[in-house]
């Protein structure tokens, strides 16, 4: 986990407009699943347009981080910066292949699910490393016990309890938390 | 937001937010780094006028003698950027 991914939204702003490159990768990490999951779970855009709105986005994140109103609000103008680019590559696809998909009906659906998830993943962040690290593994890289096992040196017979026990914090962590708008807590002690 | 108490349901979204391919973020976090090696050779196009022929004639290879790695994603920019100048 970076150095830098304890900070909040509004920091790593002001990190950034201060030309820290550190900072620069921490957005683009923070933020790189969520745009590439609404462009492609959410839009269903294809390989070439995702990576091109994927590179828009932060390329206008990037220009326009200057002119941002509120710091803190980093996470909402990147969600609807991604949104519009995505609506304009969908038109423009229709444009050129008539008989493209029309955008889903289950859209809406669609994109409050990554939102829910964006906000469980804060909410990892905020988990020490060694659980962040195992749920990550086996849930977003759907790592088979096996393998964590190998990378990560433990024994196979302690990653299934490791997992459970890493779920559980992080529901609690979700619960006594109803608001999780922008990262704004430090992380918990490091180890589990 | 719905409240999550199902650590199944918590799975299910964790799943949702895979990491975007490696060259996507990679190339997204030298974003700075790429801006400045562009507006180096826009400004030493427009100030050598044997340069920027050669880059009109053959962006490529110009790059690759001038000491720039011309990947796709510099080779398309500096191609909008010189269409524009």
């Amino acid at each position: 986990m970076s150095a830098l991914s304890t900070l909040t939204d509004a920091e790593l702003v002001q990190r950034c407009r201060a030309g820290d490159p550190e900072a620069w990768n921490e957005l683009v990490e923070r933020f790189s699943r969520y745009v590439y999951a609404v462009c492609t779970r959410g839009f269903r855009l294809s390989e070439s347009d995702a990576d091109d709105v994927f590179q828009e986005v932060f390329a206008r994140a990037y220009t326009h981080l200057g002119t941002l109103r509120d710091d803190s609000a980093l996470r909402p103008w990147i969600a609807q910066l991604t949104r519009r680019l995505c609506i304009d590559a969908v038109s423009k696809s229709k444009r050129e292949h008539p008989a493209a998909e029309p955008i889903s009906d289950d859209l809406t659906h669609d994109l409050d699910e990554i939102e829910e998830a964006f906000a469980v993943r804060e909410a990892l962040a905020t988990l020490p490393d060694a659980c962040q690290d195992i749920l990550d593994r086996f849930f977003a890289q759907d790592q088979s016990y096996r393998t964590i096992s190998a990378e990560l040196d433990l024994p196979s017979g302690t990653i299934a309890s490791r997992i459970a026990r890493c779920l559980g914090r992080l529901r609690s962590e979700l619960e006594g938390n109803s608001s999780l708008d922008g990262r704004s807590r430090p992380a918990a002690e490091s180890g589990e | 937001m719905r409240r999550v108490r199902d650590e199944e349901r918590l799975g299910e979204l964790m799943r949702l937010l895979r990491p975007a391919p490696e060259a996507w973020v990679k190339a997204a976090q030298e974003l700075p780094s790429a801006r400045e090696t562009i507006d180096e050779i826009v400004s030493r196009a427009e100030a050598d006028l044997e340069f920027r022929a050669a880059l009109v004639s053959d962006l490529e290879t110009a790059l690759g003698q001038a000491g720039y790695e011309p990947g796709e994603r510099l080779l398309e920019a500096l191609r909008q950027r010189l269409t524009q100048d």
